[in-house]
């Protein structure tokens, strides 16, 4: 089982280009689909830790998926196993050739990544949308996130802790109203 | 001795503070290695992001092994690179025992709940951010179009595409 979670990060950790959240869909595709380690509606949850707390996305996102199949050994074997392919690689290019970068044919095979990269991160919203059945005021808030991001240029942990207090204080107050009424309203 | 030293408590600082992702990391990394301990020059710096950019993994991973290297050789490399990682596997732990403690409380629940958009509209911003620098053609928009098709629709497995990409992007440009 160890084994076969460090084959997997080391797999998933091989194939990360440009940033984690292209990762997304690769690790969905792993751990929801192919091995069933994880609950598709669980997923999305996975990410939103990953993403909330400091450092790379990849590391926290299968530290935080290892402890759930398996612990602490899980945590630490998922954690090398998605750090080692890029460790290796970064070495040896370090040590010799570090004019990788100025290579005629990485540069033509990193166009072609680069636009795949954007695909993998449509393809995870795609995905997370499906699965995590947002009501509108979550879809709202979920749009009103994305342009403040992209126009405000915002700290994205500020998005986050807004996000928390916004729905702490509406559904605290929904609890409230709920008691006094004794109705259960749907979400 | 006193360098890996340094090189650990810098690396474990910038672990510890980049939220977002590894770009945000990148101007905290300017910070620490070329301003405060000068380290390496601000040319080699721009090299490094755009090797990390280029390479699998994490960028905040790629660069701190690259940078322990060029500072203090494979030692260096090994120290940078734990010390990069090591807030996310203390933080993430904390949180992971944290919530299996207080499942049951609504709390985490109502916490989800306002977390989950909020991620999804930075997914969302992450693919604006990448789409601006990625798009350079019409072939761009063409590869990544297909590569949606296949992954989302078709359910191919994302390895093989990006595999197919980059030879795509071989023969395309």
């Amino acid at each position: 089982m160890l084994l076969k979670l460090f084959i997997t990060f080391f797999k998933i950790g091989a194939f990360t280009f440009g940033g984690g959240f292209a990762m997304i869909p690769i690790i969905q595709q792993e751990m929801v689909e192919k091995n069933n380690w994880i609950k598709d509606e669980d997923f999305l949850d996975i990410i939103s830790v990953a993403q909330s707390a400091p450092g790379p996305i990849a590391v926290n996102a299968s530290v935080y998926v290892g402890y759930k199949i398996k612990g602490l050994p899980g945590a630490l074997v998922a954690a090398g196993g998605t750090v080692l392919p890029s460790f290796l690689t970064i070495l040896l290019i370090a040590i010799f050739f570090s004019r990788f970068s100025e290579n005629i044919i990485i540069q033509k095979i990193f166009l072609g990544i680069r636009p795949a990269v954007v695909a993998l991160i449509l393809s995870a919203i795609y995905g997370l949308l499906k699965s995590s059945r947002l009501n509108r005021g979550q879809l709202l808030l979920a749009l009103t996130s994305f342009f403040i991001i992209v126009f405000l240029d915002l700290n994205p942990i500020y998005m986050i802790i807004l996000g928390i207090a916004i729905s702490i204080f509406y559904n605290k107050s929904k609890n409230s109203s709920n008691y006094k009424s004794t109705r259960t309203l749907d979400d | 001795m006193s360098k890996l030293i340094q090189l650990f408590i810098s690396f474990f600082k910038i672990g510890a503070f980049s939220f977002g992702g590894g770009y945000a990391m990148l101007p905290l990394l300017e910070k620490e290695l070329i301003e405060k301990h000068q380290w390496i020059s601000s040319t080699d710096f721009i090299d490094i992001a755009a090797i990390s950019e280029m390479t699998p993994g994490p960028i905040a991973v790629n660069s701190a092994t690259f940078l322990g290297y060029k500072i203090a050789g494979v030692l260096g490399s090994i120290v940078a690179t734990i010390a990069v990682i090591l807030p996310s596997f203390i933080i993430i732990s904390l949180i992971f025992k944290f919530i299996s403690k207080f499942k049951s409380s609504p709390y985490i629940e109502w916490i989800f709940r306002g977390i989950r958009p909020v991620v999804l509209g930075l997914i969302g911003a992450a693919a604006v951010t990448v789409g601006k620098t990625s798009f350079v053609d019409i072939k761009a928009v063409i590869i990544s179009i297909l590569l949606f098709y296949l992954v989302s629709i078709r359910k191919l497995n994302a390895i093989l595409g990006i595999i197919l990409a980059g030879v795509m992007g071989i023969f395309l440009y």
